[in-house]
């Protein structure tokens, strides 16, 4: 079982990997969109950073902080990431309202109702190059962790390990979605940037429930 | 970089200001934001409302006013504007009639208005959409559908004038997809703007080359050729234009877009090679609005709308309307 603390840490981790790639996620946008998916991210997770002192005072709702991070996106990222992390945030709070503490299964729940809000927002699903490549594959690992009854480290490994195998998919396809959509065929042979976030926080959450020995 | 700026901090701030001063009558700002509503509220009219990126000035806010759109929402340089100020927009125009939003088709934009709309439906307001596709450059049987471009300013001033009338929601939105579908534009460019934040080109060109095709933000064209006369290059974006819809014995009204840094001569005489070049081919053009509409800071180039009339889009077309750009 996981509080306040342990997802205050979360979006800590997260925020912190995200700015430590700004350059990576830019460089990979380069190639197949506008060039600012890193920068976006990064300006981003820096308020979220200056957020968490006055969340970690303010609130004990999980629900009301994944939502004030959802709304935090949709005000700061801007272009087409700052709707799609947002509703992931948004439905994912959503699905923990008036929780104080989350236990695995909140953890596994807040994941698919996240994807399920950024499939409906983005009218797409797997295959077309976007950050569901990573979303879905981690969505169903993560699942099926929890039905082995694993501990939540090892759930958000497997979370972790899927998205990274979803990462490598994106490559190999064209995009139909987003901007990369319009080069078509041009963008086999890059990684998508989105899906690639969406591993930095798989990455982030698996450290931090590591690092706090949660269970 | 030479610019008359005080810097990239507040660009987009301080251009929202300086419109909304010019036209004290006519544009209302709302506090601590860029959004622009009209001075004079509709209390019983369908409320139309686009928002864009700013740098394509002057859109969106030029088309605020009577006739036309309740309120305009300026994004940061380049980028759609975020839901947040999507809903407080469409909050403060709502009324008992509903609000229609006008969406250049982005995928960012599409996502942004699309998320403001599930918010302000969640809060009960009636709020309809339109997707402006008409960038006959970009192919219509891509998953995500044709670019947006400068042609939306003539679907805003017929559905401006079908709201003006009492129109319900569903008939306002009807009349501006119904104008849509006998609208295309073909852009060409032929030198970047400067990114005012990097004072970098937004896109590469050669000397002596230019793209047919090129979206408002440098997106690849069709062909990228050698400079051709204006009648050469008119003749190769109307061919693109005719092949994708089919105008003869339609009246049309023709827009010709500068895209910033395109002098006005240019424009005219651009505008001369797609009268003779439509007349040849028995289209029978009713107006032509020649100018700075949709903008991409000071790229040069330019781009050609045709939006095909009948008797009761002419009307509208020709009704009233009263905002900083267009006044009827």
């Amino acid at each position: 079982m996981t509080g306040k603390n342990f997802l205050l840490a979360a979006l800590e981790a997260i925020s912190h990997n995200i700015i430590e790639h700004e350059e990576e996620l830019n460089h990979l946008d380069n190639a197949i969109g506008d060039g600012d998916h890193g920068t976006n991210m990064a300006r981003f997770s820096r308020i979220i950073l200056t957020d968490l002192p006055e969340l970690s005072e303010s609130n004990d709702d999980l629900g009301k902080i994944l939502h004030h991070v959802g709304m935090r996106c949709i005000t700061e990222i801007g272009g087409s990431a700052g709707p799609l992390f947002g509703k992931f945030y948004l439905q994912a709070g959503q699905s923990n309202t008036n929780n104080t503490t989350m236990e695995s299964a909140n953890w596994v729940l807040a994941f698919e109702e996240g994807t399920l809000g950024v499939a409906q927002i983005g009218r797409s699903t797997e295959g077309e190059k976007t950050m569901l490549d990573a979303l879905f594959p981690a969505s169903r690992a993560m699942q099926e962790a929890l039905e082995e009854g694993l501990s939540l480290s090892a759930i958000f490994q497997a979370g972790s390990e899927a998205a990274k195998t979803g990462v490598e998919f994106t490559k190999t396809i064209s995009a139909s979605k987003g901007r990369a959509a319009y080069i078509g065929q041009r963008s086999i042979g890059h990684q998508d940037p989105g899906a690639t976030t969406v591993l930095l926080m798989l990455q982030a959450l698996h450290k931090t429930a590591i690092e706090m020995n949660v269970e | 970089m030479k610019k008359f700026i005080n810097g990239a901090e507040n660009l987009e701030t301080e251009t929202a200001r300086g419109m909304a001063l010019a036209k004290p009558n006519i544009l209302r700002q709302l506090p601590g934001c860029n959004v622009m509503v009209r001075q004079n509220k509709k209390t019983d009219r369908v409320a139309l409302v686009f928002g864009c990126g700013s740098g394509h000035e002057p859109a969106p806010n030029g088309y605020v006013g009577y006739g036309m759109l309740d309120a305009g929402i300026p994004g940061k340089l380049f980028s759609s504007p975020t839901p947040d100020m999507i809903l407080k927009a469409i909050k403060e125009v709502n009324n008992e009639a509903g609000v229609l939003c006008m969406i250049v088709n982005y995928t960012g934009d599409v996502l942004n208005f699309r998320m403001a709309i599930e918010m302000a439906q969640m809060e009960g307001i009636a709020v309809e959409s339109v997707i402006i596709a008409d960038d006959v450059a970009t192919q219509k049987t891509k998953s995500v559908g044709r670019r947006g471009l400068a042609g939306v300013m003539l679907v805003m001033k017929v559905a401006g004038a079908e709201a003006e009338m009492g129109s319900d929601l569903y008939r306002v939105k009807e009349v501006a997809e119904w104008a849509a579908s006998g609208l295309r534009t073909i852009g060409v460019a032929c030198r970047p703007c400067i990114i005012p934040t990097d004072g970098e080109p937004s896109f590469e060109l050669g000397e002596t080359e230019m793209e047919i095709g090129m979206g408002l933000h440098g997106e690849p064209g069709v062909l990228r050729c050698n400079m051709m006369s204006a009648k050469e290059t008119v003749a190769q974006m109307l061919e693109l234009i005719l092949l994708d819809c089919n105008y003869e014995n339609s009246e049309v009204v023709v827009l010709i877009n500068g895209l910033g840094g395109t002098p006005p001569m240019e424009l005219y005489v651009v505008n001369e090679c797609v009268h003779d070049y439509l007349s040849a081919q028995g289209i029978k053009i009713y107006d032509t609005m020649i100018g700075n509409f949709m903008t991409s800071l000071e790229m040069g180039g330019f781009s050609i709308s045709l939006m095909r009339l009948d008797p009761h889009l002419k009307a509208l077309y020709d009704a009233t309307a009263v905002t900083s750009i267009i006044r009827r």
